[in-house]
């Protein structure tokens, strides 16, 4: 009984976090759409609901009624696997994610590594997807999109050294507490900028969305799902873009802590702060997808090992040799 | 008590996927229950406490290797082995050289877990103070480039030279391929794109590369 109090109890917590995220990913494709329309001086979707709000849930009504359509000649388990996989994986990073300083699902020691493991799985979805389809462009997609990750998931990975030499600790609280006097956006400017442009090209997103550039590969590893099996691989996509927001708001914005800490932004609760940061980024996002032209292959690949590999490896060197010269380095 | 039931759920899982990364016909099916493994085997890693350990096997062999590996397996396009590869005369030459390797491997096992068994404080004779209080990467960081600076850096090196090998190894020039270079293209500048001539007619101007 104590057993199933328990379980009862993380069950709900889990789903207070899980609902949130999941209604947040479908008002962010409407966000997402509507700031991309501004830039180019369209209306975007405005016609469901106030302001169009309610058109991501029309397209997933739609989704849902449709038929899902397998392929006779694929390969039927990994084929559905892929969409349950690429979602699943990125529902459960929100788990360490804080949104203040007790408002944590899971507060564990390794936070950070656990964020960045699950966001370096995210690439088997989109593989297994692409095989499983046994067709071309499905395939090709996903052969660029596994390179095209692996490489990124390398700059990232030296970006967060960088900023956990300032804070020395993995827990992704203490990564935040650290930056109460100073947002590691300012002496970490430079490695923000790589982050934003590494986390772009982790997600796929415009200008690196060559695993389902529509020009050339009619839709990537996604050509041939339908129905709801296309809407989660979509969901999974929005949803692992926010998480990469939210690990850029908590590396360099400070997380759930307010910009000034004065009297009247104190009492707003911590997690208003996280998600205005969220969507601070999201929109920067956004507009990276209306302004940028599409990237080409060799270009991504070149930017990816030889400019930003290079340049937060130097980096590295550098903050910690100014920590250790300056005798900053943490100590706990 | 649940510690228990886990332990055994995630080490069937890793037993059971073993087991079927051999076993599958599919050789990508064998990757797929090889990265099952790794993960289940990162689950162990987590609940004896290795948390750092765990995270760096999901973040490097999942999330890294595996997906390499997958990738030479799909581009090898060798989907379906038959079960007739081991009848066939050109293929048994390899299964004795197979059977020698599992069976050193599988003597060298028993070896290390024998001298377990038959030397129980062979463990404590490693020169490693372990304190409670603090987390396992903290430890892990405390003696990895102090103690075992050498170790640590020598591994690094053998790493090294395995890559610079692999590449020297694969790495062919050709000739005839067109390459651009960026900072060509960058710093070009107008009065060099740009070329006014005077054509006679009928003439035709002669145009470098």
């Amino acid at each position: 009984m104590e057993y199933l109090n328990i379980i009862f109890q993380e069950i709900y917590k889990i789903l207070f976090l899980l609902v949130p995220v999941l209604v947040s990913v479908a008002m962010i494709v409407w966000l997402d759409r509507r700031v991309w329309a501004f830039v180019q001086k369209r209306q975007g979707p405005n016609v469901v609901g106030p302001f169009g709000l309610l058109q991501s849930l029309a397209d997933a009504l739609k989704y849902i009624f449709k038929e899902i359509i397998i392929p006779s000649s694929s390969n039927k388990i990994i084929f559905i696997l892929a969409p349950i996989v690429t979602m699943t994986l990125a529902l459960i990073a929100w788990a360490v994610i804080p949104f203040s300083e007790t408002q944590v699902l899971a507060n564990i020691n390794v936070g950070i590594l656990y964020l960045f493991a699950v966001s370096s799985l995210g690439v088997y979805g989109i593989i297994m997807g692409g095989w499983a389809s046994n067709s071309k462009y499905p395939f090709l997609g996903a052969i660029r999109s596994a390179a095209q990750m692996v490489s990124y998931e390398v700059s990232i990975g030296i970006i967060i050294i960088n900023v956990l030499l300032c804070v020395g600790s993995l827990n992704l609280n203490d990564i935040v507490l650290a930056q109460q006097k100073l947002w590691f956006v300012i002496p970490l400017f430079p490695m923000f900028v790589i982050f934003f442009i590494s986390a772009l090209a982790e997600t796929n997103r415009p200008p690196f969305d060559l695993p389902e550039a529509e020009a050339e590969l009619v839709a990537g590893y996604q050509t041939e799902y339908s129905g709801m099996m296309y809407a989660m691989f979509w969901l999974g996509e929005y949803a692992n873009i926010l998480l990469m927001c939210a690990l850029g708001s908590i590396l360099f914005l400070g997380g759930w802590l307010s910009p000034i800490d004065l009297y009247p932004f104190n009492l707003v609760p911590g997690a208003f702060w996280l998600v205005f940061k969220i969507i601070f980024l999201f929109i920067l996002f956004a507009l990276v997808k209306a302004i940028v032209p599409r990237y080409r292959y060799d270009q991504l690949m070149r930017l990816g090992w030889k400019i930003f590999l290079p340049l937060s490896l130097t980096w590295v060197v550098l903050t910690a040799s100014y920590l250790f010269y300056f005798n900053l380095l943490p100590t706990n | 008590m649940a510690h228990a039931i886990f332990f055994y759920i995630f080490s069937a899982i890793a037993i059971i996927s073993a087991i079927m990364v051999t076993a599958s016909k599919n050789t990508v099916h064998s990757v797929f229950f090889l990265i099952l493994d790794f993960i289940s085997i990162s689950c162990l890693f987590i609940m004896i406490g290795a948390e750092f350990l765990g995270m760096i096997m999901l973040i490097v062999y999942v999330g890294a290797v595996a997906v390499l590996f997958l990738f030479v397996v799909m581009m090898l396009n060798v989907a379906q082995q038959t079960n007739q590869w081991f009848l066939s005369s050109q293929s048994s030459g390899h299964i004795p050289i197979g059977l020698i390797i599992s069976a050193i491997i599988f003597f060298e096992l028993i070896i290390v877990i024998g001298g377990w068994k038959y030397k129980p404080n062979l463990l404590e004779k490693i020169n490693t103070q372990t304190q409670e209080s603090i987390s396992n990467t903290h430890s892990l960081g405390q003696v990895l480039y102090t103690e075992y600076i050498h170790v640590f850096q020598i591994s690094g090196m053998i790493l090294l030279v395995a890559m610079i090998g692999a590449i020297v190894l694969t790495f062919r020039q050709r000739d005839g391929v067109k390459k651009q270079s960026y900072i060509k293209q960058i710093s070009r500048e107008r009065a060099e794109g740009v070329q006014v001539l005077d054509v006679e007619s009928n003439k035709g101007v002669s145009i470098d590369d």
